[in-house]
């Protein structure tokens, strides 16, 4: 079992040796990055298959870090933070793929591409809150870079909007820390002794608390109102990037609700509950008809990570077993779709027609040009609307379900916004690859640009795109016809002390 | 009791070094290299300063703990851990000397940057208050000297001139106020003085005597509203006297500070929380902190000088540690220390950068930093360690820093209190910060290098020099407790 933590050491030291190789040539330093992520993620499922589902963490490794704050360096792992582990190593090695394109600085983008996957594999491994926050933001930062430096469209607008508010999220996040540490007489960072601390503070206290650790985290989850730096991120950021960003990077926000914020302080989760879901229903709407008006085809999917973490968040407003494993099936699943949505818009299509507008896309018919983009697309869209048979399906249903125990009418208001997902994903489809047959077309061929009379030559599909796009499908339609091979590793971790306190409604 | 001279002359071996070698480094350029090249002659001056910084480091290691001619010195953990801090950094300084345009008097500025050094030095150990003015304007004089030092440029002089009439303005109100606090209670001696501020309580000499000592070392500290000079400092110097002035002075003088409020005026401190109203420094200190936070963070933002925004920065930093002044007595020095000590290591690293750039060109606005990462990668590398650092990222040494004041700062007196409410101010101010920091980082690693802008060539000692202080950083970084755990 002690091979996950090497998931962290080795992709460090990848980007270390990805760094070297690329003074090199720019090869060196992707093959590097290619096997560093692909070793790390055969490592995960690796440790998967000798893992052994239970309630609470199972320790892997717990040495004094700095005696005199009582924190620990605890690194542990229980069937949720299994299921993240996995889908970083598949999303890193997917990220990797789509990003072979990169010419220029190869060697500085994996290496920072790299430590933020690193900061990815500790946090979802920390059983320490403090040395979980250290990794954090050790992912918090090369996003800056990652997108200012190899970013499209106003890059550096989104990348310090993104790092402003990842960063305020973490420092609402740190002051409840420690506020609880110090405040509460704790005598570490872990999990258990926090939530003990935080139990001695008053009930204000308790919920200022809850709000500041809760917050931060969902900043970072893309929780409506804190969303807006997610669609401007993910549009600025390179494809492997914004992969990275919607496959994982958000997650950590959610799993940071999910192991720091919500176990902390039961009586301030009971005040917040309410608030939390009518957030995560409003974002879900929301984000969903901001998405059907878009002309970005990459605005498009911003907004829909936003719209799907939105179910993410409702799912642990609900804090009913079923309805957080659900969450947690929904970050696997969304984590996995979104990376694709990304990977076909930005690297497939947007690196060869140079044009993410809708208006110019339907032009080109793309579905003629390059049929195995559309393919990709079309599955991802229908995974991501929530077609039985692709991950989406069990996952929102499961929350769906959770949700209704809890409060019908969350419930309610949440199905609508299926309705407008499946709305903006047909309209993406439609006007992105097919064309539109309607009158407009016809006007629209004396436009500028490339147009459906002369079809343009776009550059075939390479290899480690093909590769990627299958590797993503393939874990979706996994995950879609069999869930039970993650949720029987995410329900015995949700029977957890700290967590059933938390959590109503028994067993799913 | 008879007068230990031999005891003080063990006790101030270190000084002695520094005092030898400032006169040795003096003695040889006039006489064996007086015809060389002023390049040579800097070489020659760095490498004897060098020599007697380390002698001096291995004299403060070996020195016995204990009191020394009665009370005069003491040497404890914090005096130790200071003063090696200090020759640390002050071979840092050297390390980056190098690297700055060669002077006409390359021996006479390491000479007065020994004297600083021994200065600092005894300040870091003083525990009377005649010595504590005698080390800080030793250490003072000297730093003056060394801002106005390139007279080539007007802004150096304009530097020299403004630290020297604000830090001679400070000094008097020092002066002023220790005799105040001599006439209240009788004694100079710290220990004495802790004895009689316990016995006759709160009195109106008392509190004018230490306000005045607050305000002065407001100055010397740069804590806002006493800043001003620090700007205009920090931007005329030269690079290394400008690296010195923020590092190693800055932790000596926090050290002098702490030994003056807590052992001494710690009874004199007032309650820690805002319902007492009884009178105590502690506020004071707090509201120094409050204003210094919020003035450093918010002005930095404007700048678009390196350097002055090194300075404001440098403003919130101070506002930092003074909250860890305030943590000194529930948590002990280790987390100011800590806090200092890496702040000072990432400020002379960043002045480093600045003074190898000086040399290859030009580097005065954030702007001049772009394309660094082309123009040379080690540079780049070392300067994002130190900016990160100083803006808080784990797992940099400028994190724990901040993690182990505020969480000091809140185990005082819990979250209502000044200090606890002054550590959620900062961590909210860290967002802010992070604003600007990212800017010059932006610059440096991000933007394309101007047409025509050559390679850096960086010169051998200052990459020893900068790639050590990385190095420290990230060590410190990952292993807190090897400087937490000295306390």
């Amino acid at each position: 079992m002690n091979l996950l933590p090497w998931s962290i050491y080795l992709t460090m030291a990848g980007a270390l040796l990805a760094l070297a190789g690329g003074r090199r040539s720019a090869g060196t330093a992707r093959w590097i990055a290619l096997l560093t992520a692909a070793g790390t993620w055969i490592l995960t499922l690796l440790a998967a298959t000798r893992f052994v589902p239970g309630p609470g963490l199972q320790t892997l490794v717990d040495v004094p870090w700095i005696p005199a704050m009582g924190v620990r360096y605890h690194l542990a792992v229980d069937g949720i933070s299994l299921t993240l582990l996995v889908l970083t190593g598949l999303a890193s090695t997917a990220g990797v793929l789509f990003s072979w394109n990169i010419e220029e600085r190869t060697g500085e983008f994996f290496a920072l591409f790299l430590t933020l996957v690193a900061g990815v594999y500790g946090v979802f491994l920390s059983a320490d809150a403090l040395l979980f926050f250290v990794f954090y933001e050790i992912a918090i930062v090369p996003k800056y870079f990652l997108i200012a430096a190899w970013g499209s469209t106003n890059r550096e607008y989104g990348a310090m909007k993104l790092a402003l508010y990842s960063f305020a999220g973490s420092a609402m996040v740190l002051a409840g820390l420690l506020w609880v540490y110090a405040c509460g007489g704790a005598h570490g960072f872990s999990f258990g002794q926090l939530t003990h601390a935080a139990a001695t503070l008053s009930r204000p206290g308790q919920i200022v608390v809850f709000a500041l650790v809760f917050f931060g985290f969902a900043t970072l989850a893309g929780l409506f109102p804190l969303h807006t730096w997610a669609p401007t991120g993910h549009v600025a950021a390179p494809t492997g990037a914004s992969m990275l960003l919607a496959g994982v990077v958000m997650k950590l926000g959610a799993y940071g609700c999910l192991r720091v914020a919500l176990p902390l302080s039961p009586v301030a989760f009971a005040y917040w509950q309410t608030p939390i879901a009518w957030l995560a229903v409003t974002g879900i709407v929301y984000a969903g008809l901001v998405a059907l008006m878009e002309q970005d085809l990459k605005f498009v999917i911003g907004y829909s990570s936003v719209s799907h973490m939105g179910f993410v968040m409702l799912g642990l407003a609900a804090a009913n077993p079923r309805a957080v494993s659900g969450a947690v099936l929904q970050m696997f699943s969304h984590g996995v779709i979104a990376g694709l949505l990304f990977a076909v818009v930005g690297r497939m299509v947007y690196d060869r027609t140079h044009t993410r507008q809708l208006g110019d896309l339907r032009r080109m018919k793309l579905y003629r040009l390059v049929p195995f983009a559309t393919t990709m697309f079309v599955i991802a869209g229908v995974a991501s609307m929530g077609l039985p048979g692709f991950s989406g399906f069990p996952a929102e249903l499961t929350i769906l379900i959770g949700t209704w125990t809890a409060a019908p009418l969350w419930a309610a208001v949440a199905t609508v916004g299926v309705l407008i997902a499946a709305a903006f994903t047909l309209r993406a489809i439609q006007l992105g690859f097919f064309g539109s047959t309607g009158p407009s077309s016809a006007s629209a061929t004396d436009g500028p640009g490339l147009h459906a009379g002369s079809a343009p030559h776009l550059s075939p599909i390479t290899w480690p795109e093909k590769a990627g796009a299958l590797l993503l499908v393939g874990a979706t339609v996994v995950v879609g016809l069999k869930p039970d091979l993650l949720l029987d590793w995410i329900n015995p971790a949700l029977q957890s002390p700290l967590l059933q306190a938390v959590l109503k409604g028994g067993a799913p | 009791m008879t007068p230990d001279y031999a005891g003080l002359f063990s006790a101030l071996r270190p000084e002695i070094s520094l005092v030898l070698g400032a006169l040795l480094v003096l003695g040889l350029d006039l006489t064996l290299y007086r015809r060389h090249s002023p390049g040579g002659r800097l070489q020659l001056a760095l490498w004897v300063g060098s020599l007697a910084l380390l002698t001096a480091g291995f004299q403060v290691w070996r020195a016995e703990p204990g009191t020394v001619f009665g009370g005069v010195l003491i040497i404890d953990q914090l005096a130790m851990a200071s003063r090696l801090g200090v020759l640390g950094l002050t071979l840092l300084t050297f390390g980056i000397t190098q690297g700055s345009p060669a002077r006409r008097q390359p021996a006479e500025y390491v000479a007065i940057m020994l004297l600083a050094a021994s200065g600092l030095l005894l300040m870091a150990a003083a525990q009377q208050l005649l010595l504590a003015f005698l080390a800080l304007e030793l250490a003072s004089l000297s730093l003056y000297v060394l801002a106005g030092f390139d007279r080539t440029r007007p802004e150096s002089a304009e530097a020299g001139l403004k630290y020297f009439l604000f830090g001679g303005m400070a000094a008097a109100f020092l002066l002023f106020g220790f005799s105040l606090v001599y006439g209240a209670t009788g004694s100079v001696e710290l220990t004495e003085i802790a004895r009689q501020i316990a016995a006759q309580g709160s009195n109106p000499l008392l509190v004018v005597g230490l306000v005045m000592v607050l305000v002065a070392f407001g100055f010397k500290v740069a804590a806002a509203p006493f800043h001003l000079w620090a700007p205009d400092v920090y931007q005329g110097a030269p690079a290394p006297s400008a690296a010195l002035i923020a590092s190693a002075s800055k932790l000596a003088g926090f050290t002098l500070f702490t030994r003056l409020l807590w052992p001494a005026f710690g009874a004199a401190a007032g309650s820690a929380t805002w319902l007492n109203s009884g009178a105590g420094w502690f506020r004071a200190v707090a509201a120094l902190a409050a204003v210094s936070l919020v003035l450093g963070n918010v002005a930095a933002l404007a700048q678009t000088s390196l350097r002055r925004l090194l300075a404001y920065s440098a403003i919130a930093h101070a506002g930092a540690l003074l909250l860890g002044v305030l943590a000194v007595g529930s948590a002990g020095p280790g987390p100011l220390f800590y806090y200092a000590l890496t702040y000072g290591l990432a400020t002379v690293g960043a002045f480093g950068v600045i003074a190898v750039m000086e040399t290859a060109g030009r580097c005065e606005r954030i702007t001049d930093l772009a394309g660094l990462h082309r123009r040379s990668p080690l540079l780049a590398g070392c300067l994002a360690i130190f900016i990160l650092s100083l803006a808080g990222i784990p797992p940099l040494a400028g994190f724990f820093g901040k993690l182990t004041v505020f969480s000091a700062a809140l185990h005082a007196g819990g979250i209502r209190s000044p200090a606890g409410g002054l550590a959620v101010l900062a961590i909210a101010l860290s967002a802010v910060a992070l604003y600007y920091y990212l800017m010059v980082l932006k610059q440096a690693l991000v933007a394309g290098p101007a047409d025509g802008a050559p390679p850096i060539k960086v010169p051998r000692a200052a990459t020893l020099a900068l790639v050590t202080a990385a190095a420290l950083i990230v060590w410190f970084g990952m292993n807190p407790s090897a400087l937490l755990g000295l306390f």
